[in-house]
């Protein structure tokens, strides 16, 4: 036998208790959706997982409105430590429910269970953990004190990184003090509906968190509905594109984190085993369904051939097969149309004239499924080097000195991440300075981190999430002082307020009143 | 230089080998620059990939083969002050039927004591004395003023050779930490090719020569790497983490880092070198992620007694706890195995 050949290490599905068909979860109960139920499947085998609501137009509104209760009646009442306490104690329910949560991301998204249990779950508790501490200190949150939330939040998802999008999202808005409706996508709902269940296990407040299901048309009405003050979507440039026209006019704040074709830029003096290991790391990672994936590897020409060639070695030990499986290392794609949309831009990159290489691994009979690829001979000009991929498709070009790299990585509509590699600190520096990327990682790849703000430059969006950065997204300025005056002129409670002779900073407790006051629409 | 035959064609081998790759005489210059071209070392992606190495999961008949491949590459080890004929004789048994209640269980590659103690090692297999890739069992001595280093050349060569001229068929030699860190380089890979000189037996063949770095005492991962080259350019056939006396001995990380070159150095010159980690493996657990670890990097050919070995002496005991567990589905304990 082969000692490679590992013996199948299946994760145990039976730590799972899933229900056949699950509701929309809003003001704290799980409630029958009037849409049309779809199904959610595994990609990995096309299996039906569990039949899930769809929310239609009248359900949105009771979302929103079970948000709207809580946030005047509770959310926005209750004190920071209290707040608090309720984030501490979602984060030690995911950490306490961790493998059962990692067991149904990777069947429900098709990511390996590796991926799932070291990456996600850890991150996604983390997470709460983080903005868990944030809560009662928000007067250090960079935008004064005592400033206000929002109200309510409009979140909607994607189906790369279920539960860990949903961290992002509801973490930051609850510690502000806001209440929220959450869309998961519809082809990844499972983790979200699990964790719904984890807040009724928490008590948090009813209405505090509505987690709703459905496709597009019930993303649409949600971000559209006028009981929402925020918006806070990921997902494609297209759809972003779509949210910011439809809420333009109003006043409801967005942040959008959208596409990327992130450059990696790999300089002849890189520590080349683990540049090899982070270019891996960096678009095959989660099969590539990764916003801020490394699609172009931009190499100096002169080390060209030999990171391609030890690329290929390496990509040939990868294990692609069972997310289950605990040796696997690239999934299922997640949908038959995004294997589609794989394949296409791919056979795209060939008739191009790029030269196509895949790794030899066998794949399976059912489910959705695209082996490791690299790109060589690729142009700037080609659509592989342009548009977003969304899958475990590398495209390389190459480079001649810092300028042309720069000048490369720039060059494109988008400006989510870039990686640097090389052994030299000042050439790190001095590159990163010039790269128009919202997060730039040197000597490492896809490496995330609660307190670290993450968001990108031009068609990839705007606003930032983690970090002191994403409560920001999720709070404004306490209507005090002069330039509060001006601004606030239409609310004549808080100028009022404001006016008065005494500075306000002396006077926390009536300055909260005020804040409330306002908050209210 | 009336030397045999085939010995002097292999050494004539490495030689011009090294001169090719070096492009030029193997003095502190040209090492130096050579060394110090090879690209640097990420220590927080090197320790990232040998933790993801190490998650792997095996099971079932992948464990069941693992085990007993574990023993087949261990150099069963006993290198104390304290050392005398009996201890050895009794590793000697050891070594031979590691599991007295299961004769399916392999032997291991080596037993591995001081120069002195060779020729004990030698009588005690008698019959069962030779190549581990037969079936049968060598004799690893160590040597070079173990595990400093700290003698005249003089006295490591002199210690080397009455080591194989008792019978060893392996010399576990430690390198010149200080002259290494000195940045004399050239002095270290003359030491190295004059033991390899020393390892020769009058009737042309030549005792195996691994070269111990004493990576505890190298410290970063780019003294690792350099030092790996070195030994490798020299003529070492296998390159060896540690003596076991210096805190930390094997991490897996260091032994990624030495099988990466071992890669490369095959890419270069289709040359295969071995592996020795040594030191502080102490549980099957971890064996297997060295297993992994090696068939991942250089690949699977390399998990022969010729090309990786394990240095140790406790980790034999685990491992045969474990292959009872497999056999009988349940754990037994520690007076289940023999203490030596």
């Amino acid at each position: 036998m082969s000692f490679l050949d590992y013996a199948p290490a299946p994760e145990s599905r039976a730590i799972l208790s899933l229900r056949d068909s699950y509701g929309l979860f809003i003001d704290g109960e799980f409630v029958d959706g009037r849409g049309t139920p779809f199904q959610t499947i595994s990609p990995a085998s096309e299996e039906r997982i569990a039949m899930i609501a769809n929310a239609n137009d009248a359900d949105v509104a009771d979302a929103v409105a079970a948000a709207r209760r809580a946030y005047d009646r509770v959310w926005s009442k209750m004190s920071g430590r209290d707040r608090g306490k309720y984030l501490f104690r979602i984060a030690r329910l995911v950490q306490e429910r961790a493998r059962e949560l990692a067991v149904a991301e990777s069947l429900d998204n098709g990511k390996p269970i590796k991926e799932s249990r070291d990456v996600d779950v850890p991150l996604v508790a983390a997470w709460f953990f983080y903005y868990a501490g944030w809560a009662d200190k928000l007067d250090h949150a960079g935008l004064g004190a005592s400033p206000r939330s929002l109200g309510v939040a409009a979140q909607v998802i994607p189906w790369n990184f279920p539960l860990l999008m949903l961290a992002w999202k509801i973490a930051p808005a609850l510690a502000a003090g806001n209440t929220v409706v959450l869309k998961p996508a519809e082809t990844t709902p499972l983790t979200a509906l699990i964790f719904a269940e984890i807040l009724q296990q928490a008590e948090l407040p009813p209405g505090v968190v509505n987690i709703i299901t459905g496709a597009g048309d019930t993303g649409a009405a949600l971000v559209s509905h006028e009981g929402v003050d925020k918006v806070a979507f990921t997902g494609s440039t297209a759809v972003g594109r779509a949210i910011a026209k439809q809420i333009a006019g109003t006043d409801k704040k967005a942040t959008l984190e959208l596409g990327g074709k992130a450059a990696n830029i790999v300089f002849d003096d890189a520590p080349v085993d683990q540049a090899i290991e982070g270019i891996v790391n960096g678009i095959f990672f989660n099969q590539g369904h990764v916003c801020c994936a490394g699609s172009r590897l931009l190499v100096q020409e002169n080390i060209h051939d030999e990171i391609v060639d030890r690329l290929k070695a390496r990509l040939s030990t990868l294990r692609l097969g069972d997310p289950l499986d605990k040796n696997t290392d690239i999934g299922a794609i997640n949908s038959r149309e995004q294997l589609d949309r794989i394949r296409e831009l791919s056979d795209a990159g060939v008739a191009e004239g790029a030269e196509r290489w895949s790794a030899p691994c066998e794949i399976p009979e059912n489910g959705f499924w695209y082996a490791p690829t690299i790109f060589t001979g690729v142009q700037t000009s080609n659509r592989i080097a342009r548009e977003e991929i969304f899958g475990p498709v590398l495209s390389v070009l190459t480079f001649r000195t810092p300028q042309e790299a720069i000048a490369k990585a720039n060059n494109t509509p988008y400006g989510l991440s870039a990686g640097i590699w090389t052994d030299k600190g000042s050439r790190i520096l001095a590159v990163a300075d010039q790269l128009r990327a919202g997060v730039i990682w040197a000597n490492t790849f896809n490496r995330f981190d609660p307190s670290s703000p993450f968001g990108g430059y031009k068609e990839s969006g705007y606003g930032r999430e983690g970090g002191r950065h994403g409560l920001a997204a999720y709070l404004a300025p306490a209507p005090i002082g002069q330039a509060a005056v001006a601004r606030s002129a239409t609310k004549p409670a808080i100028t009022a307020d404001a006016s008065a002779p005494e500075p306000a900073a002396k006077r926390p407790r009536r300055t909260q009143k005020a804040t409330t006051k306002g908050s209210k629409r | 230089m009336p030397a045999p035959v085939n010995a002097g064609t292999a050494l004539a081998t490495a030689r011009e080998r090294a001169l090719a790759v070096l492009g030029g005489e193997p003095d502190d210059q040209t090492l130096g620059r050579y060394l110090h071209g090879i690209p640097g070392v990420d220590a927080v992606g090197l320790e990232q990939r040998a933790a993801a190495l190490g998650t792997r999961s095996i099971k079932t008949t992948s464990k069941a083969w693992a085990l007993d491949r574990i023993i087949e590459l261990i150099d069963l080890t006993t290198l104390e002050g304290a050392d005398t004929p009996g201890k050895v004789r009794s590793l000697v048994a050891k070594a031979l039927n590691p599991d007295p209640a299961d004769p399916t269980t392999p032997r291991v590659a080596a037993v591995c004591v001081y120069g002195d103690m060779v020729p004990f090692a030698v009588e005690a297999l008698g019959a069962a004395h030779g190549d581990p890739d037969d079936g049968l069992i060598s004799v690893a001595a160590v040597a070079t003023a173990f595990p400093s280093g700290r003698s005249s050349l003089a006295i490591k060569l002199a210690d080397t050779a009455e080591a194989v001229a008792a019978g060893a068929d392996e010399i576990d030699m430690v390198i010149d930490r200080g002259a290494f860190l000195a940045g004399r380089y050239g002095e270290v890979f003359d030491q190295i090719v004059a033991v390899k000189e020393a390892c020769r037996r009058p009737d042309g063949t030549s005792a195996s020569l691994k070269v111990i770095l004493e990576t505890g005492e190298l410290v970063t991962y780019d003294n690792v790497r350099r030092a790996s080259w070195l030994s490798i350019l020299a003529g070492g056939d296998f390159i060896k983490t540690s003596t076991g006396k210096v805190s930390p001995a094997a991490t897996l990380p260091v032994t990624l880092l030495m099988l990466e070159v071992v890669r490369d150095w095959h890419r270069l010159t289709g040359h295969k070198v071995g592996v020795k980690p040594a030191g502080g493996i102490r549980s099957s657990k971890d064996a297997i992620k060295y297993l992994v670890t090696v068939a991942e990097t250089v690949g699977e050919e390399w998990l022969v007694p010729h090309l990786f070995r394990f240095g140790a002496s406790s980790l034999l005991n685990d491992v045969l706890l474990q292959r009872q567990k497999l056999t009988s589905g349940h754990y037994s304990g520690a007076d289940y195995v023999t203490i030596d």
